[in-house]
């Protein structure tokens, strides 16, 4: 017999769960595509003698770790409550 | 549990073997990866990006405006015309390139292909440096890309001359326009 697949099975509210995780998970993947971005130009910039623009990027990192961070912590805390139920 | 897994690791008497006390490791389960643990190996990636931006950052504090050295490089009969000549500056690990386009004209560049750091040649027939890397090639009249992957124009060596002999004086990144 087939089972059906893993976001169809288990109780709604699992169900929702799960796509709340994977939602969050597109975005923290995303936000580290942008960071990724923003290190190779700032390191190009900071090679090609351009010193303004490494304070912005630096901080801005920063924050697309933060809000990474908070998608983390939104994934264990959605995680820990589907499992309770 | 993989019932399949349970009757392969049953012997004939079907009790488990010795060596499954011993290695009580699943490799499948092993490498399972859930995603809280994905979202955690991001982070964590998240994090080194975030550590290389403040690598930067430090390192654009700490190195401030550079005083260059004054150093005789060359004399000019020791280069003939259409012809170049090796030499390091401002340390002795960057190595540039002084060239001779004509008889009272004289020009010195970075030998470091501004793409990946392969040394550029020069040409003299076509006026420009080549990267044999991967085909960068330079303008010998003021080191800008002509084609091929570099972003950067060549640095530029500021020469002085004092009677038959050139000396370096410091170093231009052209990074204007660039």
């Amino acid at each position: 017999m087939q089972h059906p697949p893993e976001h169809l099975s288990g109780p709604p509210s699992q169900r929702r769960g799960l796509t709340a995780i994977d939602g969050a998970l597109a975005l923290i993947a995303i936000l580290l595509i942008v960071q990724m971005w923003l290190l190779t130009a700032t390191l190009e910039g900071f090679l090609a003698g351009h010193r303004e623009g490494v304070l912005p990027a630096a901080v801005i990192s920063g924050i697309l770790l933060l809000a990474c961070f908070g998608l983390y912590r939104f994934v264990r805390a959605v995680d820990r409550e589907a499992r309770r139920r | 549990m993989n019932p399949l897994r349970v009757i392969e690791n049953r012997n004939e008497t079907g009790q488990e073997p010795l060596w499954r006390e011993e290695v009580s490791i699943f490799a499948a389960d092993e490498r399972y990866v859930n995603r809280r643990q994905f979202a955690k190996f991001l982070v964590l990636t998240s994090a080194g990006m975030f550590a290389g931006n403040l690598w930067i950052l430090i390192r654009s504090w700490l190195t401030g405006k550079a005083v260059y050295p004054i150093k005789p490089v060359a004399l000019v009969g020791e280069i003939p015309v259409g012809g170049s000549r090796l030499f390091t500056y401002p340390g002795p690990n960057d190595p540039c390139i002084l060239i001779r386009p004509s008889e009272n004209e004289f020009a010195a560049y970075s030998q470091k292909c501004t793409h990946l750091s392969c040394a550029v040649y020069y040409a003299p027939g076509k006026g420009r440096f080549e990267c044999p890397c991967h085909q960068g090639y330079f303008s010998a009249r003021d080191g800008r890309v002509l084609q091929g992957p570099p972003q950067r124009p060549l640095p530029r060596i500021l020469l002085r001359r004092q009677g038959d002999r050139l000396i370096a004086v410091g170093v231009d990144l052209q990074t204007e326009g660039a």
